[in-house]
């Protein structure tokens, strides 16, 4: 199922861990009623590959991150990094959320350093913090509180908060959702230089079908709550890839065919 | 972190070289008000004889000229003397204000006695107690401030514990929960009379006592800070390789110290005024007891000169508190300035 696409060619350096999702169901109580919101999701994801997940709102997106960060345990199925099974978050599996939850009494810089501080590495590579935040562009706003940021500057940093811990499955909740467009497309081009260079696997959720498709290597669209794979779509094209390019065209409208939105594209 | 106005920036940026009819009546005029009044105000003191026998009016007299002296120097060279003189400008009005108010204290007590004696003394008997009943005085400050620290600490620490701990802690929570409802709400001062006989001394009563009155609000507030810190703090720390000590230390206490700050300022009013009941009841120590001990001897100056101390020392603490608070929360937007 691992789809080796024309970036085949581009051998990645072994920082990326491989991840299985298997049979992976999930609900949640809500008021004494069971809500499903996975259904038996089954994903083999192989080392530092790009896999983004759209899928309706409300679908169990966030959910299924959740669960491969560790943050909680699935009602049936098991995750497995590298072959080892997911019982807890680890530092190898950096989520940046959907909403930044930077944490307001910490300064920019002492956001991204976080997790190095957390793991009691940071005297050592104090340098890590400052070359990241170099790296989103925030090198003037290293000492400013997050109520001083717009909303595109606070997801940069929660951005340079994940990359700073070299994560080797790097778990992305529509991080570039609040940028403008433009910035946008300027952290896209930094995210795939990024992945290109560190090969970390990815898993990115995201709304927009362009993004997904500019971004990855393989596409997995998801069905309506509870969420099954509705589709696994190989996208075989060298990067840089260019928004114009009919194949991605004809990929872009086949999705929105699956989502059920095709008369809007 | 004090602030600035524009136009005072630009006033202190653009010394006047000369001074104009129109400063008279501006920036000026008020400071000159003020002088003028202060110099009524020692005029007052030297002009009329006394109704009664006080030695310090003399001294008083001059005291408020020269203070009127300075307050025309001031304002006068207020652009030359930076903060200080931007200061004194602000306060110009209140100086005004204050000025009128102990010349009409004089006048109504000390010439003409329009409001009856023993229960309303003149400034120049306050001045009397502040020059010869200092060292009294001294101790009595030093005696309330040592008694309110320790007991202050003592509760602040133990109620940061414990409200931390139980914010934490289900099984903590399980037993100290009950506990802090049954006996918290009960105002300290209502344990005066057990605790003066149970401890070995009254000041390690007053202590305990203190300490109570500071301990529950401080747990309260710390409690539901630490239960109210949201839960994607935690997972964004977790999924980041932070151990439990790591949570508890630097995400939950940091997110919770804005509320330890609101308990912080509570215990410290209820405990002021456990410490005035105690040592007004048990201790025989400190400016409680010598309120007791004045209001015995009929000794109404010593009375307000000890209520004024005490409303200076509660006052600079509760400004101390705030100045540590604006410190460590500046991460924070909006916080009252005390
Ligand atoms: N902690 C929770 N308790 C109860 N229900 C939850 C919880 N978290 C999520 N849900 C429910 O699970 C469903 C899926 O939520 P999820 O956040 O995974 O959606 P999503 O696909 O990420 O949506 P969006 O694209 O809008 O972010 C929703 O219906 C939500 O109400
Ligand atoms: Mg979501």
């Amino acid at each position: 199922m691992v789809v080796q696409s024309a970036a085949e060619a581009i051998t990645y350096p072994a920082v990326g861990a491989e991840l299985d999702i298997e049979g992976i169901s999930h609900a949640f109580d809500i008021d004494g009623a069971t809500l499903p919101v996975l259904d038996n999701v089954n994903l083999a994801i192989a080392p530092g590959e790009f896999v983004a997940l759209l899928g309706p709102s409300g679908c169990g997106k966030s959910t299924l991150l959740r669960l491969v960060a560790g943050l909680e345990k699935p009602r049936a199925g098991t995750l497995r990094e590298d072959e080892v099974r997911i019982s807890g978050p680890h530092p190898s599996r950096v989520v940046v959320f959907q909403d930044p939850t930077l944490f307001p009494w910490r300064t920019v810089w002492d956001n991204v350093a976080l997790g190095l501080e957390a793991q009691g590495i940071l005297k050592a590579q104090r340098h890590r913090v400052d070359d990241v935040i170099e790296l989103v562009g925030l090198s003037s706003f290293r000492n400013a509180y997050p109520h001083q940021l717009s909303g595109g500057m606070a997801q940069r940093v929660a951005l340079a908060r994940a990359l700073v811990n070299d994560p080797k499955i790097l778990v992305l909740d529509e991080p570039l959702g609040k940028l403008d467009s433009l910035t946008r497309i300027a952290m896209q081009s930094e995210l795939v230089a990024l992945w290109q260079r560190k090969g970390f696997t990815t898993l990115l959720v995201t709304h927009d079908v362009e993004e997904a498709l500019v971004l990855a290597n393989r596409v997995i669209v998801l069905s309506d709550r509870p969420a099954r794979i509705k589709a696994d779509i190989a996208v075989a094209r060298p990067y840089p890839r260019h928004r114009g390019d009919p194949y991605l065209a004809e990929l872009r409208k086949q999705i929105l065919g699956l989502l059920g939105l095709e008369a809007t594209w | 972190m004090s602030t600035y106005s524009v136009s005072d920036a630009t006033a202190a940026a653009a010394p006047r070289a000369a001074i104009t009819l129109a400063d008279l009546s501006g920036s000026y005029g008020v400071g000159l008000a003020a002088s003028l009044v202060w110099l009524a105000f020692g005029l007052s003191c030297l002009y009329w004889p006394d109704v009664g026998d006080w030695s310090r009016t003399g001294s008083l007299g001059i005291g408020a000229i020269v203070v009127a002296a300075f307050i025309l120097f001031g304002t006068f060279s207020a652009d030359y003397l930076g903060g200080a003189g931007q200061a004194l400008r602000k306060r110009a009005p209140w100086l005004v204000a204050f000025g009128a108010f102990v010349t009409l204290w004089e006048v109504a007590t000390a010439k003409f006695a329009w409001l009856p004696l023993p229960f309303f003394p003149p400034p120049q008997s306050i001045l009397e107690v502040y020059t010869d009943d200092l060292p009294k005085l001294l101790d009595s400050v030093f005696a309330s401030i040592k008694l309110q620290l320790g007991g202050y600490i003592i509760g602040a620490t133990v109620g940061f514990i414990t409200g931390v701990s139980i914010g934490w802690s289900q099984k903590i929570g399980y037993w100290v929960h009950p506990v802090l409802r049954f006996i918290g709400p009960l105002p300290a001062t209502a344990w005066l009379p057990i605790a003066f006989f149970t401890f070995p001394s009254s000041w390690s009563a007053s202590t305990f006592l203190i300490a109570l009155a500071t301990g529950f609000p401080v747990t309260v507030l710390t409690w539901s800070g630490v239960a109210s810190v949201s839960s994607a703090y935690y997972d964004v720390a977790r999924t980041l390789g932070a151990k439990p000590s790591f949570l508890v230390l630097k995400v939950a206490i940091p997110a919770a110290l804005p509320h330890v700050f609101v308990g912080l300022f509570m215990g410290l009013g209820s405990s002021f005024a456990v410490l005035v009941v105690a040592e007004m009841i048990g201790v025989k120590a400190g400016l409680g007891w010598y309120l007791q001990w004045a209001q015995g001897w009929a000794a109404y100056a010593n009375m307000y000169a000890a209520l004024i101390v005490m409303s200076l020392l509660c006052s600079g603490a509760i400004t101390l508190l705030f100045r540590t608070r604006d410190r460590l929360l500046v991460w924070q937007k909006g916080v009252v300035k005390w």
